[in-house]
């Protein structure tokens, strides 16, 4: 399969301030700070299908994904899209494509404008891009709700009326309403109901499949990803650690920290849970702000050595087709020495 | 204590909100025990009535528009619903202690850490200031906080999220409570971060001997952390169970519809099993199983008549007209 969008060492830094002649003034040890939340992504999304990006809060996964659609400016990088750099095209070209790229939202209650009605929020896009108008809009809009499975009578509505799973659907017939190829999904489902979460899923699975779409899909649930994604790739401070198809990151991760996050991920089987072994990472995600030098995991990793506070590790093919950023793996070393291979421990194998 | 090892029995708890869409019943007649050094978990979605079953129990329902309409909670033999309010101010936080979902909503902004944990023992305990100082300081390190001496002079946002948690935790059992309620502990946590934190109250109450009343939405948290599970739908309870017995023989239709449609990691890719429609709008309930219009195996009777609380087995409970069979398609036999 080819690739639908090509990111290349793309970056994103806020500048938090400090450091300039004033500050200095008032405090002489002031630096300059910045936040890295995308350090260098460097990233295929292939035709029609679901890449999973996972991660814990502050990893930057939101910001690459916003980045993607210049919803964020990023500071430097490309993101390669049927031929065109979208990162660098001006406004108005961006809008040409902005059309094939689409956002759904994590929170559904923040994302919909509560003064508009249903048909209003699903049929601005159309109008927004001139593709339709009048009676065929409307027509337009009520095909859209039922391909979301909610009533066309609910056209006249306001978001209040709905449930957070019915407003999420609004906000995928909205994404869908000027037929994009790509959709980033971020969070879409963390602030749903166990039982609201399936139907999500099952719908952006079906969705998929009937629209040739493509996704990332963005999120800290672990199982979620698993049961979406075609491929996952696992981010940490701003960078990439691993990549690899659904299957293998979960059966056969290489990454301490993806073996770590896996292990973290309570199972729904308490006979699973009585007998497994966890990898405890220790303390928090260090801040983004002048994160660890080197591996910036070393600060959590049970096996990181002194060269790991010096290295900056980069992703490389292990195996075929997954990749890793570790200096101690390698393709002739795939597992860290004295430690086992196989899944994250505790998982039945 | 009552002889039969129960610290908390809960009968025909009814608690209700008056709103201009009309009477919520949102928790409506439930009845659960909870055994000394033992942990519940209840679970069900938004609305289940989970979190005001554990606000009845503490008393903390915003009166009005709440209103706990009837029903007993027996502590240690005494009706905490009978109490005069000085009465329950003493237990609350002495004996009965709470954790909620986000640590920074429960914490005083403009307090140190040290300051706000340190007043807890000088209530309750009546520790002097140097007393309940030494104590902060020797909770925040039992529940894992470096450098607890120095950093106990913090501001609640100089901490992280788990971190915060952590101090909640602190604070929470700093009077050995013997009842520790946490009301979705994890949930606005990262998984490594909610390892640690599960972790941490499974170590605590090993060396404590506190029973655990665990609110949450994450059936994988109730499989790893409880003795008995409760699930609730609609402000009832739909199953009870020993906690191992709920996930190997589910006796009710929506505990077998929400186990099967959480992604199991362990699993082959495939569709995900869906509960089709909504949560029920609590204050407009229709007749019959409140379940009824989302079940699978919806009879007509489901839809007329209230559906019986069936026991399945010694410990195993499930509200509904077809309890027995759905036990035993489970692979269960009914005692």
């Amino acid at each position: 399969m080819s690739a639908l969008l090509s990111i290349k060492d793309l970056k994103v830094h806020f500048d938090l301030g400090g450091g300039g002649p004033l500050d200095k003034l008032f405090n002489a040890n002031s630096v300059k700070r910045v936040v890295k939340a995308v350090d260098g992504v460097s990233l295929d999304i292939l035709e029609k299908e679901t890449l999973g990006l996972v991660g814990e809060s502050g990893c930057g996964k939101s910001t690459l994904g916003r980045a993607i659609l210049r919803l964020t400016e990023p500071t430097a990088g490309q993101v390669l899209y049927r031929d065109r750099d979208l990162a660098h095209l001006s406004q108005r070209q961006l809008r040409e494509h902005r059309r094939h790229l689409q956002i759904i939202f994590q929170d559904p209650y923040a994302s919909l404008n509560p003064r508009m009605t249903v048909g209003q929020i699903v049929g601005e896009p159309l109008q927004t891009y001139g593709l339709a108008r009048g009676r065929e809009a409307e027509q337009r809009v009520q095909e859209l709700l039922e391909t979301v499975g909610l009533s066309k009578r609910f056209i006249k509505r306001y978001p209040h009326e709905f449930s957070g799973g019915q407003r999420q659907r609004i906000g995928i017939a909205r994404a869908l309403a000027v037929d994009p190829d790509f959709i980033v999904a971020d969070e879409p489902i963390s602030a749903l109901d166990v039982s609201i979460q399936a139907q999500i899923m099952n719908l952006l699975e079906k969705l998929r499949r009937e629209k040739n779409l493509t996704y990332l899909f963005i999120s800290h649930d672990l199982r979620a990803i698993r049961h979406v994604s075609d491929r996952v790739a696992v981010m940490y401070l701003g960078k990439l650690v691993e990549i690899a198809d659904a299957k293998t990151i979960y059966d056969e991760p290489l990454m301490p920290y993806t073996k770590a996050l896996i292990s973290a991920v309570p199972v729904p089987d308490p006979q699973v849970e009585a007998s497994r072994q966890r990898i405890m990472l220790e303390g928090d995600v260090p801040s983004p702000i002048n994160p660890p030098s080197g591996c910036r995991f070393h600060t959590r990793c049970p096996y990181a050595i002194d060269a790991c506070k010096e290295v900056v590790p980069q992703l490389v093919e292990i195996k075929p087709a997954h990749f890793a950023a570790c200096i101690r793996i390698s393709p002739a070393q795939p597992h860290i020495e004295g430690v086992a291979p196989g899944a994250a421990p505790g998982l039945p194998q | 204590m009552s002889s039969d090892g129960n610290l908390l029995e809960v009968k025909n708890l009814r608690t209700y909100f008056e709103t201009d869409d009309g009477l919520v019943k949102a928790v409506d007649g439930i009845s659960f025990q909870l055994k000394r050094g033992e942990t519940l978990g209840i679970v069900g979605e938004s609305g289940s009535g989970k979190s005001v079953t554990n606000l009845s129990i503490i008393r903390l329902i915003p009166e009005p528009p709440g209103k706990i309409a009837g029903g007993e909670v027996i502590f240690n033999g005494t009706d905490l619903l009978l109490l005069p309010n000085d009465a329950i101010r003493k237990i609350r936080g002495r004996r009965i202690a709470m954790i909620f979902q986000d640590p920074m909503t429960s914490l005083n902004p403009y307090m140190k850490i040290s300051r706000q944990l340190m007043e807890m023992t000088e209530l309750h305990l009546g520790h002097t200031k140097a007393q309940a100082r030494t104590h902060a300081i020797r909770m925040l390190e039992t529940v894992g906080i470096p450098d607890a001496q120095a950093r106990a002079d913090s501001y609640p946002h100089e901490f992280s999220g788990g971190m915060r948690q952590r101090v909640m935790i602190a604070m929470a059992l700093s009077c050995e409570p013997e009842l520790l309620i946490a009301d979705e502990p994890t949930t606005a946590l990262d998984v490594t971060i909610q390892a640690q934190i599960l972790e941490l109250i499974k170590k605590l109450k090993r060396e404590t001997g506190t029973s655990v009343i665990l609110i949450t939405h994450d059936l994988g948290v109730v499989a790893g952390m409880t003795d008995h599970v409760i699930v609730m739908y609609a402000g009832k309870i739909f199953e009870q169970a020993r906690t191992n017995e709920l996930f190997a023989r589910p006796g009710n239709p929506y505990t077998k519809g929400l186990l099967r449609s959480v992604p199991d990691p362990t699993d082959e890719q495939g569709k995900l099993y869906q509960i089709p429609g909504l949560p029920p709008d609590v204050a407009h309930l229709k007749p019959g199983c409140p379940f009824a219009p989302r079940c699978d195996r919806v009879q007509d009777v489901c839809k007329r008549e209230f559906p019986p609380f069936v026991q399945l087995n010694a410990d195993h409970y499930s509200l509904c007209h077809f309890a027995q069979e759905v036990y035993s398609e489970s692979g269960g036999t009914p005692a």
